[in-house]
């Protein structure tokens, strides 16, 4: 490779970073031919063997494309879940139409399917839950980002996502042995005496139904709208906190004017995110939420969610249409978790995109 | 500062001569002063609160647990199968082998997957629309129930072959696993400084070659902790084994045939009028959240000494 005196200069720079760098740029320029490049001779043996391996491209173009591929298959697999939903609903889809979700007459051996009264059950128990979790998730997120000793942190967050990481199975048998039993004896009868005027707490009482199954579903959320809402207020610039308070105003207004205002709409994100993990959760709720369809104002009546009547009745299923009908509702709660996931991850990420990763 | 030999001559302070006139508040002030701190203790209490409230369940469920499910946990639990209704003992040593068939299945085919998403997303979709639809679509995809998961699952496999499987409940878990450790996975990229990663193309390494042996090395603490969250979380899933590995009250190895599961186990038992079978339902559940919590617990102890701690 012939040499031209420029690069032979650049190299001489190069080589000479050893020497003091004060004499360095001397150096180089009075004796520009310095350095052990500019031979005439063979290759260096370096040289020989990274030529013999080529450079890379074959491999470099398919590691791309198995990747590409593996990220494709993401889409794929959303794709290939929708459209076996829908052949297999096929049948259900063509008989009832969208009467299917207005008619509230749920008998398989009469062959008429209307799924009123799981959407009933599931959105009662979906939105109670997040009545009950919301706040006390704010309250934990709050106290973990603002007020919480620097040394309590990280265990109480560890105790809240070992919340989190507890199967819904055994939820569901804590719901069974001891929430039902507490729902029944104690908590119902106060209820009734004290909130029975309000008609939300009459009929019998048998420790399983909607509130019970509230109750479980906002032990289950919390933990996941806590730790989003958390990582949504540590994404709050510390200036902005800095700035209310340096005019004089308390830790709660700080907060409530500083933090609660900039991220609300990354906590609005966080609580459908939780709304979109309730409206799915199948094995707690079907464990002590009564499984009868019907719909009921008081809030002790037994129910029934979409996710639990599939749970129930699928591998029960006699027919092609009883099975088409419960996939339906499978085809129904997968959209509608699609969307409620949509809505919630575009205001996550309008709020925390730029901000630091984090291990959960 | 402080060694300066010449200390500065402070206002004469202590007989008040140079305080600012600050104590003509008026009443509405003072009350207002009173509120706003009165509001601000008011709510401290009530956050404290409302964490007290959520770690009371946690510490109920793991109490009651353990009290429960250590009486009943015995030997005969890890080394037999159900006995029949009626009999006492019997175990759930099936149960434990079906549920490691499965998720090892699940591992093998939703890791490799979800890692190589993850590297895809961070090395070489940077900025462009389609990983940002991948993006999307993975945190969409985990928000999908789990039961439809099953129902999806059974559609496509168990129906074609006839028969219920582990297989099956396999890639139903394989499917639920792939998004969680995308996410993770890319997370952790991002955290690798570029400057690593120009070394290593500077040195004439191939591109594939950087991210397998310097982004992927350098994110691997975070990179495994994703998976194992992902395993935890897969590992009690019951809804999507209900209509795919079925469950089994025998021994079974084969993986086109249905398989028992831990979580699906603990569910046939503790809906059951049997008292023994309650029993073991503790025991299991018992075992299996001791499972989870040993790994989400190694993974808090082994993610907080990442490689490049505050490098990036």
């Amino acid at each position: 490779m012939p040499q031209t005196s420029s690069s032979s200069q650049m190299d001489s720079a190069v080589v000479s970073q050893d020497a003091p760098p004060v004499h360095a740029p001397a150096i180089a320029s009075f004796v520009p031919d310095a350095g052990p490049t500019a031979q005439d001779g063979p290759p260096s043996p370096v040289r020989q063997y990274l030529s013999t391996r080529g450079n890379g491209g074959l491999a470099d173009k398919t590691f791309a494309a198995a990747m590409l591929v593996c990220a494709l298959s993401i889409f794929v697999i959303v794709l290939f879940i929708l459209t076996v939903l829908i052949l297999r609903s096929k049948l259900s889809l063509a008989q009832f139409g969208f009467h299917f979700f207005s008619g509230s007459d749920w008998d398989p051996v009469s062959g008429s399917f209307g799924a009123l009264p799981f959407i009933f059950g599931t959105l009662a128990t979906s939105l109670l839950a997040l009545a009950l979790a919301v706040p006390l998730a704010l309250g934990v997120a709050v106290f973990l980002t603002e007020l919480c000793p620097a040394k309590l942190r990280a265990p109480i967050s560890f105790l809240t996502e070992l919340l989190a990481a507890i199967p819904s199975v055994v939820y569901g048998l804590w719901a069974v042995f001891v929430l039902v039993p507490i729902m029944r004896d104690q908590l119902g009868p106060l209820l009734y005496q004290y909130l029975g005027w309000t008609g939300f707490f009459e009929g019998y009482n048998f420790g399983v139904g909607l509130l019970t199954a509230s109750i479980i579903l906002a032990i289950m959320i919390l933990p996941i709208i806590s730790s989003i809402a958390r990582d949504i207020m540590l994404a709050v610039p510390v200036s902005q906190r800095e700035a209310v308070l340096a005019l004089g105003a308390t830790r709660w207004e700080m907060i409530r004017t500083g933090v609660l205002r900039n991220a609300r709409i990354g906590i609005v994100g966080a609580v459908i995110l939780g709304l979109g993990r309730a409206l799915g959760e199948t094995m707690a709720v079907t464990m002590v939420i009564g499984n009868h369809p019907g719909i009921s104002k008081s809030l002790f009546a037994p129910g029934y969610t979409l996710a639990s009547v599939i749970a129930n009745e699928f591998t029960e299923a006699t027919g092609d249409l009883y099975l088409s009908a419960l996939i339906e509702i499978g085809l129904a709660l997968f959209l509608v978790t699609i969307v409620v996931n949509a809505i919630a991850r575009a205001l996550v990420w309008a709020v925390t995109r730029g901000a630091p990763a984090r291990v959960h | 500062m402080s060694t300066d030999p010449t200390p500065i001559e402070a206002p004469a302070d202590d007989n008040g001569f140079m305080r600012p006139p600050m104590d003509f508040q008026t009443r509405r002030m003072r009350w207002n002063s009173m509120r706003r701190h009165a509001v601000n203790h008011l709510v401290t209490g009530l956050a404290l609160l409302s964490t007290l409230l959520v770690i009371a369940p946690l510490v109920a469920i793991l109490a009651y647990l353990i009290y429960k499910g250590a009486s009943s946990l015995n030997m005969a639990f890890f080394t037999q199968i159900p006995a029949p209704v009626g009999e006492p003992g019997g175990g759930m040593a099936n149960a434990i082998l079906g549920s490691g068939i499965i998720l090892a299945l699940a591992s093998s085919m939703g890791i490799p997957v979800g890692i190589a998403a993850g590297v895809y997303l961070a090395e070489y979709g940077r900025g462009r629309m389609l990983a940002m639809a991948v993006r999307f679509t993975a945190d969409v995809l985990n928000g999908v129930p789990s039961i439809v998961m099953g129902i999806a699952i059974y559609s496509l496999i168990v129906m074609r072959q006839m028969h219920f499987s582990a297989f099956s409940g396999g890639v139903a878990l394989a499917i639920m696993m792939v998004p969680t450790i995308t996410r993770t996975t890319e997370e952790m990229l991002a955290t690798v400084p570029h400057a690593v990663r120009e070394a290593a193309l500077g040195l004439g390494v191939p591109k594939w070659r950087t991210v397998v042996s310097v982004s992927l090395r350098t994110a691997s603490p975070g990179i495994i902790t994703g998976c194992m969250l992902a395993f935890a979380r897969v590992a009690g899933e019951t809804a999507p084994l209900l209509f795919t590995a079925f469950g089994n009250q025998f021994w079974s190895y084969k993986l086109n045939e249905p398989i028992a599961a831990l979580p699906l186990q603990i569910y046939i038992y503790a809906i059951s009028p049997y008292d023994e079978w309650h029993r073991l339902a503790w025991a299991g559940s018992l075992v299996l959240i001791l499972m989870i919590m040993m790994s989400v617990t190694l993974v808090r102890i082994y993610a907080g000494r990442g490689a490049l701690k505050g490098a990036s």
